[in-house]
């Protein structure tokens, strides 16, 4: 019981990292290949302040807005590149970002991570805390995709896509590019941030390799497979991926073999990813449920 | 209204455009024609901000526009199509004008979290109007459905539509009527007359002869760069300098 109650935490903690690289990749088209450095940001900051006895409620608001300021400084060069050179700037930021956690090591002691990082004082430490942090991370879910939505249906949301299918005429009609594409990073990485203010305070415990391309692959996965550019399918693609990811805990592999589990994860991932770009590349959820396309 | 004073552009050892000055005032219809490479589309892409000038000016009304960036120009009412036709293929067709109205309020972060109620009545009001525009380009039945997916001749009058979303003071058309049947571009003739009805002013590149002598009541041609002649389209008929860069001098032939 205490570890489906784990497991959907998690869930619901890639469910809100999973929206907020949607903001940039489904709707904005950006393909930001270093959005786990977001994450990591809010997770370090937050578990800093926290460990140095701030509430938990502030040094998660100081997580999400360092992460949004490190999305302004990324966006500010980064946008000036198009396509392909704008997702190897992200790539190696995210880089950079995870050597920030393993060398200073006076802030971030380096490899050996941060043990003891406290919960919200009204949830409780440990396995007594599990339903509590699982309401907590049901409401943030809902309030961040409630206010995704939000954005996705209003005007904003549909000059993003006019960014996403066509810069050109996006500037033809009036739209400031460069502006739009800016205000999206940093909703995105302030979104991130706070799904990595949730895991740091989760775990208690952090080190720089929770941070690496990995996870980015993974969060990437859950929007593509959920389905990019919609509301829900994110966080669809969240829970179908990390209880994919549980049940292989529960496959009946001779310990001999257990050091082949990681690998093979990996290439059932790269699997799932060719098949839906062949088979449906819209992800589960359509983006274009309900519009005519014949 | 729109001013252009000793524009050149170079692309590497190429001028494609070489010290035009031309001005438009309240014509109505302007055409600009030229053989391919003649450097019409690089002048539109000047006018309107996709490229920068090397040396000139360019006015539109009072104002210096050859330094602004496209959305900006767009924004003060001087609106282009492309020549290539590009809608927004994965937006439904009433998206795609939606997001064409200026200056909505519903693109600012703030609005849209903290004044809904005015990002609501805008929102219904461009709606009406998209409907209208809609009904004009004989659309309204495709409402809701994916623009990609309409015939290349709805995707041009879509364009159209949109650009006329936007309140343009002044509308630059890049070959309207390239490679869509003679019908449609009755339609899109009656189209383009109406705007010049309500008062916007056109100024379209087209390569269909017969249709620019229809339509426009100045024209302006263009030849490896340089402007050989403005006038009235008829006058461009008996033009010595215009028949000699589209059909080539005789004595090249002897």
């Amino acid at each position: 019981m205490d570890y489906l109650l784990h497991i959907l935490i998690v869930a619901l903690i890639y469910g809100i990292f999973a929206i907020s690289l949607n903001l940039e990749l489904g709707y904005t088209g950006l393909y930001n290949f270093g959005h786990v450095a977001f994450f990591g940001i809010g997770a370090y900051t937050s578990a800093l302040l926290g460990l140095s006895g701030l509430p938990v409620s502030l040094s998660m608001a100081l997580g999400m807005a360092a992460a949004g300021v490190a999305g302004a400084l990324l966006a500010i060069p980064a946008l000036r590149l198009t396509g392909d050179f704008f997702g190897i700037a992200t790539l190696v930021f995210a880089e950079m970002v995870r050597l920030f956690f393993v060398n200073e090591r006076w802030l971030t002691k380096g490899p050996m991570g941060l043990p003891g990082i406290p919960r919200p004082s009204w949830i409780g430490e440990g396995i007594a805390g599990l339903p509590m942090f699982l309401l907590f991370c049901i409401l943030l879910t809902l309030l961040v995709a409630l206010t995704s939505r939000r954005l996705a249906t209003s005007p904003f949301g549909r000059a993003l896509k006019v960014v996403r299918e066509d810069e050109y005429v996006a500037q033809a009609l009036g739209k400031n590019v460069l502006s739009l594409k800016t205000r999206a990073i940093i909703f995105g990485s302030v979104l991130a941030g706070l799904a990595g203010c949730l895991w740091a305070h989760y775990i208690s415990y952090i080190s720089p390799s929770d941070f690496t391309l990995n996870e980015t692959i993974l969060v990437l996965l859950c929007v593509v497979l959920g389905g990019k550019g919609t509301n829900w399918g994110p966080v669809l693609g969240a829970f179908i991926i990390i209880f994919f990811q549980e049940a292989l805990r529960f496959l009946p592999i001779p310990a001999d073999f257990g050091r082949l589990v990681a690998p093979l994860q990996g290439m059932v991932y790269g699997f799932v990813l060719i098949l839906i770009m062949l088979k449906r590349p819209e992800g589960i959820v359509s983006e274009y449920r309900g519009l005519r396309q014949c | 209204m729109l001013r252009i004073e000793n524009v050149t552009k170079g692309f590497g050892g190429l001028v494609a455009v070489d010290d035009i000055s031309l001005r438009l005032d309240n014509t109505g219809i302007t055409g600009l024609i030229g053989p391919n490479g003649s450097g019409k589309t690089t002048l539109f892409h000047m006018i309107t901000g996709f490229y920068r000038v090397d040396h000139g000016l360019i006015y539109f009304g009072d104002k210096l526009i050859s330094r602004l960036k496209p959305h900006n120009i767009s924004r003060i009412g001087l609106v282009r199509t492309f020549q290539q036709t590009r809608v927004l293929p994965f937006l439904s067709t009433l998206d795609n004008l939606l997001s064409a109205a200026p200056d909505q309020a519903g693109e600012r972060l703030s609005s849209v979290f903290f004044r809904p109620a005015v990002v609501r009545r805008e929102e219904n009001e461009s709606r009406e109007r998209a409907m209208e525009i809609l009904e004009l380009v004989s659309l309204t039945s495709m409402s809701d459905q994916l623009a990609g997916m309409l015939s290349f001749g709805q995707q041009k009058l879509l364009e159209i539509g949109r650009v006329l979303m936007a309140r343009p003071k002044m509308i630059l058309l890049d070959e309207p009527t390239a490679g869509i049947n003679p019908t449609l571009i009755r339609q899109l003739v009656e189209i383009i007359r109406g705007l010049k009805k309500r008062g916007i002013q056109i100024f379209l590149i087209e390569h269909n002869m017969p249709l620019v002598a229809e339509i426009c009541e100045k024209i302006f041609v263009m030849d490896s760069g340089r402007l050989i002649f403005s006038g009235i389209p008829s006058e461009a008929r008996r033009d010595a300098r215009v028949i000699e860069a589209y059909l080539g001098r005789e004595d090249r032939a002897s």
